[in-house]
């Protein structure tokens, strides 16, 4: 943001009455009002078939799905099979893998603008056919580089579970 | 299936907010414009229109659910029938295809397709929340995913694998900022340098502000008739309109969770070997299979096996300066790799612009002639509209009457494509237009 300037945000004046001009002529020319309107709502959300990767993370368990019939194995679970449509079995993963790909959020949704920067991350497993997208902490976010491509990590569980993918996290292997 | 046209079409200018006009009155600009290049009146189209496609994205933003039925009401269009078209990012692209099948299948003979968003109506941040809504939201969304986080880390792969490098991917956004310049419809109009991209405010490494399309309120209207359609025209209005056949419609579609994406083979287009990729594993996270596979079926249908050597010009959906590079790339204007070296060769240039570099090859086949998605902004639910108005108008020839300059007009065109990209490539649709006189 430039330094010289106030920063904006959403906040205005409340207003309960506007003039208006007598003759209806002139109206096509007032300028458009503009309200805030609040609107916040509480879902019941099920995980579902996805539950027991939750409940895993609550006891320090990575859990993935693996296809009883053709084996593909999913580093992030789904309950059928993407390749033959049979249903998976729940598998534990390896706890270590590596850094497919990655990126440092300095921005992000609003929800998450108070934890930026974060690092986000794809991690493959050995015998796993795919990826599973998770924060890194320990590495620099201002050091971001190619480099880190490959990088051998490992996952660590939050003690006090909230129930969301971000139980679970990745750090450096040797930190 | 019968043939199909583009007769004509309307952009209601993209803005940062628009708060003058709501999603009915900005709908009816676009429609009004339209209308008047038919020399068509509001009265006689409510007679021989046969229906509507509506296309947005985000009930989110547009907080009034069932947002169509006012649209057509608004215009005039009850009580004929109508539907409305999502698909994230792809919706305006998905709207035209569904327009096209309307027709093709002889349900319409005049299909109006309209489209709009309107995203002034929350915060940046909040708007890209909503977003990311459009990606798992029990996998995904939770970890602080957002689409500009997902669009890095898919062009860190592809750096990695290829060695692509920002400076090609600002090359995209100079092109792309420089061509609207002579554009008035785009919402920003700037002179910029790789520089300039660089130094800009990092949002996820290694995009910067610059290497990402805005948020826009905007509107766009395309108009299809079949052959009945044609003389239905002529009979309205005693002329006949410069049409633009769709001769190629592909669509195709990839998992939600990046995650997800398989490693697997390459999809060859024809005029590719198996050679060519040996040993790349495809589509990972560097390459969008649903594109590959729409500009297959879209080619396939048009007659195409060449595209660079066949196609005039792209209108694509550059979210991303890096998505611009992918998707050269899945489109077959080079092989997967190489789409930074293409863009650094100037091939995706327009021809006779300054861009302040000097490149070898510049304006093999112009990408993005109208300033795309970067430059001319990215109301969802309008957008892959409003390419298909800038192609008919390029395939009309009448770029000049419509952006009061001829800098933009690739000159013969003859056949084009307009491509339209949902998040991280989950959907992408590919149509074909060409000159049909
Ligand atoms: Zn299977």
């Amino acid at each position: 943001m430039s330094e010289n300037r106030v920063p904006e945000d959403d906040e205005g004046t409340v207003l309960f009455r506007v003039p208006l001009p007598k003759d209806p002529g002139a109206l096509k020319g007032l300028a458009p009002l503009i309200i805030k309107h609040h609107y916040e709502i509480d879902y019941i959300h099920s995980y579902a078939q996805d539950s027991p990767f939750f409940a895993g993370l609550a006891n320090q368990r990575l859990l993935g799905t693996r296809c009883g019939s053709c084996n593909y194995t999913y580093g992030t679970p789904r309950a059928h099979c993407m390749e033959c449509g049979r249903p998976c079995d729940w598998v534990d993963l390896p706890q270590e893998g590596q850094i497919h790909t990655f990126t440092v959020c300095h921005y992000g949704s609003e929800e998450f603008l108070k934890e930026t920067p974060y690092i986000l991350a794809l991690i493959e497993f050995p015998g796993v056919d795919t990826l599973f997208l998770t924060r890194v902490v320990g590495l620099d976010p201002q050091a971001s580089s190619l480099d880190w491509i490959g990088m051998r990590v490992k996952a660590r569980f939050r003690r006090l579970s909230t129930f969301r993918p971000t139980d679970v996290y990745f750090v450096p292997i040797g930190t | 299936m019968r043939p199909v046209y583009a007769v004509s079409g309307g952009v209601s200018k993209f803005a940062r907010a628009r708060p003058d006009l709501d999603f009915r009155g900005m709908v009816k600009e676009a429609y009004d414009y339209a209308l008047t290049d038919l020399h068509l009146t509001p009265q006689h189209a409510r007679e021989i229109v046969d229906g509507t496609i509506c296309s947005y994205f985000s009930d989110h933003f547009t907080r009034q659910l069932k947002a169509g039925s006012m649209v057509q009401d608004y215009l005039g269009l009850c009580p004929k029938p109508g539907k409305r078209i999502e698909g994230g990012g792809a919706t305006g692209g998905l709207a035209v295809q569904s327009g096209w099948e309307a027709v093709a299948s002889g349900r319409f003979d005049i299909c109006v397709v309209y489209g709009f968003e309107t995203m002034s109506r929350v915060n940046t941040w909040k708007g890209n929340e909503f977003i990311a809504l459009a990606s798992d939201t029990n996998f995904d969304y939770p970890v602080g995913g957002f689409y500009s986080g997902y669009y890095a880390m898919m062009v860190v792969r592809h750096m990695k694998e290829f060695g692509t490098t920002v400076e090609q991917m600002a090359l995209v956004s100079v092109k792309n900022h420089r061509n609207a310049l002579h554009n008035p419809y785009a919402q920003k109009r700037r002179e910029i340098t790789i520089e300039d991209v660089r130094r800009a405010e990092m949002v996820a490494w290694p995009l910067t502000m610059l290497d990402i399309c805005v948020m826009s309120d905007g509107a766009a209207v395309l108009i299809l008739c079949s052959e009945d359609g044609l003389n239905t025209l002529h009979r309205a209005t005693g002329r006949t309109p410069l049409p633009a056949k769709i001769t190629g419609v592909g669509g195709g579609l990839d998992a939600m969770r990046m995650a997800d994406r398989p490693h697997g083979e390459v999809i060859l287009l024809p005029h590719e070997r198996p050679e060519d990729y040996r040993g790349l594993k495809y589509p990972g996270v560097h390459s969008f299979r649903a594109g590959r596979t729409a500009a297959k079926a879209a080619y396939q249908m048009a007659g195409i096996t060449n595209p660079l050597e066949e196609l005039d010009f792209i209108e694509l959906h550059d979210a991303y300066t890096s998505s611009e590079i992918q998707t050269y790339e899945d489109m077959g204007l080079c092989r997967y790799g190489e789409g930074g070296k293409f863009v650094e060769g100037g091939m995706p240039f327009m021809p006779a612009v300054d861009y302040g570099v000097h490149f070898p090859e510049q304006g093999r086949i112009p990408i993005n002639p109208s300033g795309g998605l970067i430059a001319c902004g990215h109301p969802v639910g309008a957008t892959g509209i409003m390419q298909g108005v800038f192609a008919l108008w390029q395939l009309q020839g009448s770029i000049r009457a419509h952006f009061g300059s001829d800098v933009l007009q690739v000159k013969n065109a003859r056949r084009g494509a307009i491509h339209s990209h949902a998040g991280t490539g989950t959907y992408v649709v590919i149509s074909i237009l060409e000159r049909g006189d």
